[in-house]
């Protein structure tokens, strides 16, 4: 069974403690969109200001868990000042990452405490592009989540929040 | 060992292994935890090495062999479906299934157990059956309904449902800060409401509520009073006619039942004047291509094949908890929740807030609280590691976590095969779970 130290890696304990762009911009013209988990409650409050497709600033408001809060801080050191498109790539690549499925993660949980995938991953059926894991840096911390299945939700939170926001951006402009 | 079959009184009394103490000290016998725990499989399971710690019967209760024995070997015995064949098999099905209904009528002390125990999915679909029966005979446009703020979702959104339908207003029972209703303006409340909904103990805070002093006040006014049991009636003695409601709804899988299988009881009065709730099979009399007749209660309100077997395993349940006492389950959680309450206060002080009253006697055996600034969520998940099991989130209660100032909490709740080990589990956790994110 994974530990403790899987999910709670010393990243994500410090962007929790520490949450980075925490708050709201001024909405407008910033453009404000919450997101509920209904699972447990959480409920976050992403701001976000597109300029010329550019994710140009971004806050994160809301209360909930370690996991979402720090998914949430994370999330917005990576994206804020990103072009809107890559930052859809982003968000892709870590939901793909959040759907890897369980069984195929290695049983133990001590072969992967630098990060860095260990060998073959498979993806579950419908999404067979590979996750690079690489690519996301810091985020990566976030990866043994999929290990605790309950909290995957937590720690999708705040993407599938800021994806809906840039969709209604996109039309509303 | 298994069979339930037979008496239905007390036949749990030689089985329910040693939890009845010294014969004829029916008053005074107390739980004996140790030989209980002995039917319960499940909490023979170990969690990371150690003895599992089941704190969330609120959301579900484990089952007893007695129960898992009693639906097995009616399925391998008496198994058909009910009301239909004239074969001796289906007869005694049917008997059987029958019989349970009787017993669990007798088991919250109905009048009259054959006509007013109508067998739903679960305490939720109970609800909405009076919402969608007598809900819609009788609410009109500009009619109140009056709930109270620490309902569970269950018993507000079927309301919901149904005002934005017909344009019924809802009003709500406020609860002071120790999770205790305000009954000061009750009869100001009160004023046009045409159903009260209640719960006798709730499912976040622990508060058990005067039903029959809200019900006499309700009827005063000529409302309807809808009790939610599904926290009270696996936990305090049930007698429907001194609580005085006119329905009260529970589910059997926390009551040492199986999932599956709820129960709505109602006034037989109140039942003969509702309209059908699904139609089908079984709900009616006749049926002809102009229309139909409605069968007699209950059936009137059981469309299709009813969950048989889970009709037995809740007769069983029945027979467990009446063979224990439920007077013995009651003190037996009260000193639980009280060494619960003392235990976490001594040790956590000020950086625990538990929710609800602090007076056992005043609550069920439900704890909610926070924990410095810990998430629930994250209280949860180290738990787990040490095979502690509590429940973290709104708890379907989200008008109540609005009030309480939170959006979650953590919630370890009882049942009469815990003990005291449990509790001591539950604050050795909770204390590892404060030094990890301290």
């Amino acid at each position: 069974m994974a530990g403790l130290e899987d999910l709670y890696r010393e990243i994500i304990l410090d962007h929790y403690r520490s949450p980075r762009n925490r708050g709201e911009l001024p909405s407008p013209p910033a453009y404000r969109v919450e997101g509920f988990n209904p699972l447990c409650g959480d409920e976050i409050v992403v701001t976000l200001d597109v300029e010329d497709g550019v994710l140009a600033d971004i806050k994160i408001a809301g209360s909930g868990c370690s996991i979402s809060q720090s998914s949430a801080s994370l999330m917005s050191a990576a994206v804020k000042g990103k072009p809107v498109a890559e930052v859809r790539d982003l968000i892709r690549t870590f939901k793909g990452m959040m759907s890897i499925h369980e069984a195929s993660l290695p049983h133990d949980g001590h072969d992967r405490a630098d990060g860095a995938a260990s060998g073959p991953v498979e993806i579950v059926s419908g999404e067979p592009e590979p996750v690079d894991v690489e690519a996301l840096g810091e985020l990566a911390a976030l990866q043994g989540v999929v290990k605790f299945p309950v909290r995957i939700k937590c720690a999708t939170l705040s993407w599938n929040t800021l994806a809906q926001g840039l969709d209604e951006v996109g039309t509303a402009s | 060992m298994s069979t339930p079959a037979g008496t239905h009184e007390g036949t749990a009394r030689g089985t329910a292994r040693g939890t009845v103490a010294p014969a004829g000290s029916a008053p005074s016998r107390e739980l004996d935890v140790c030989a209980l725990r002995a039917d319960f499989p499940l909490l023979g399971r170990t969690e990371q090495g150690r003895r599992l710690t089941y704190l969330d019967s609120a959301a579900s209760s484990q089952r007893p062999r007695q129960v898992l024995d009693a639906m097995r070997a009616y399925e391998e015995t008496s198994y058909a479906n009910v009301h239909r064949g004239v074969y001796a098999l289906a007869e005694e099905a049917t008997r059987r299934f029958e019989a349970a209904r009787d017993n669990v009528g007798r088991f919250i002390g109905a009048p009259e157990p054959g006509r007013e125990v109508v067998f739903t999915k679960n305490a939720t679909e109970a609800i909405n059956l009076v919402a969608h029966t007598w809900g819609r005979a009788n609410l009109r446009a500009g009619d109140t309904v009056l709930l109270t703020e620490m309902e569970h979702h269950a018993n507000i959104v079927p309301w919901q449902m149904l005002a934005a339908e017909r344009d019924v207003t809802i009003r709500w029972v406020p609860i002071d800060d120790d999770g205790l209703l305000v009954l000061d303006d009750l009869d100001r409340l009160l004023e046009g409401v045409k159903l009260l909904g209640v719960t006798c103990a709730s499912n976040v805070l622990g508060t058990i509520n005067p039903v029959a002093e809200l019900a006499q006040a309700a009827h005063r006014v000529g409302a309807v009073v809808v009790a939610d049991g599904a926290q009270s009636v696996p936990h305090l003695p049930t007698d429907v006619s001194s609580l005085g409601c006119d329905f009260l709804a529970f589910s059997a899988h926390k009551m040492l039942g199986p999932t599956g299988i709820g129960v709505l009881w109602g006034r037989a009065e109140l039942l003969e004047a509702l309209p059908p709730f699904l139609g089908g099979g079984e709900m009616i009399l006749d049926v002809s291509k102009d229309g139909f007749t409605p069968n007699e209660v209950p059936w009137r309100f059981e469309a299709g094949t009813p969950p048989i077997t889970e009709a037995i395993g809740l007769g069983a349940a029945v027979d467990y908890l009446r063979a224990v006492g439920m007077d013995a389950v009651r003190r037996h959680e009260v000193a639980l929740t009280a060494y619960a309450l003392d235990t976490l206060q001594s040790r956590f002080g000020d950086a625990i807030r538990i929710f609800g009253p602090l007076d056992a006697t005043r609550r069920g055996g439900v704890v909610s609280f926070v924990l410095g600034d810990v998430h629930p969520h994250d209280i949860s998940q180290v738990l787990d590691q040490y095979g502690v099991c509590v429940r973290a989130g709104h708890h379907c209660a989200k008008p109540l976590m609005r009030r309480l100032g939170v959006t979650a909490t953590a919630r370890a709740s009882f049942g009469l095969y815990n003990d005291l080990a449990d509790v001591d589990a539950l604050a050795d956790a909770l204390g590892e779970a404060r030094a990890f994110f301290a």
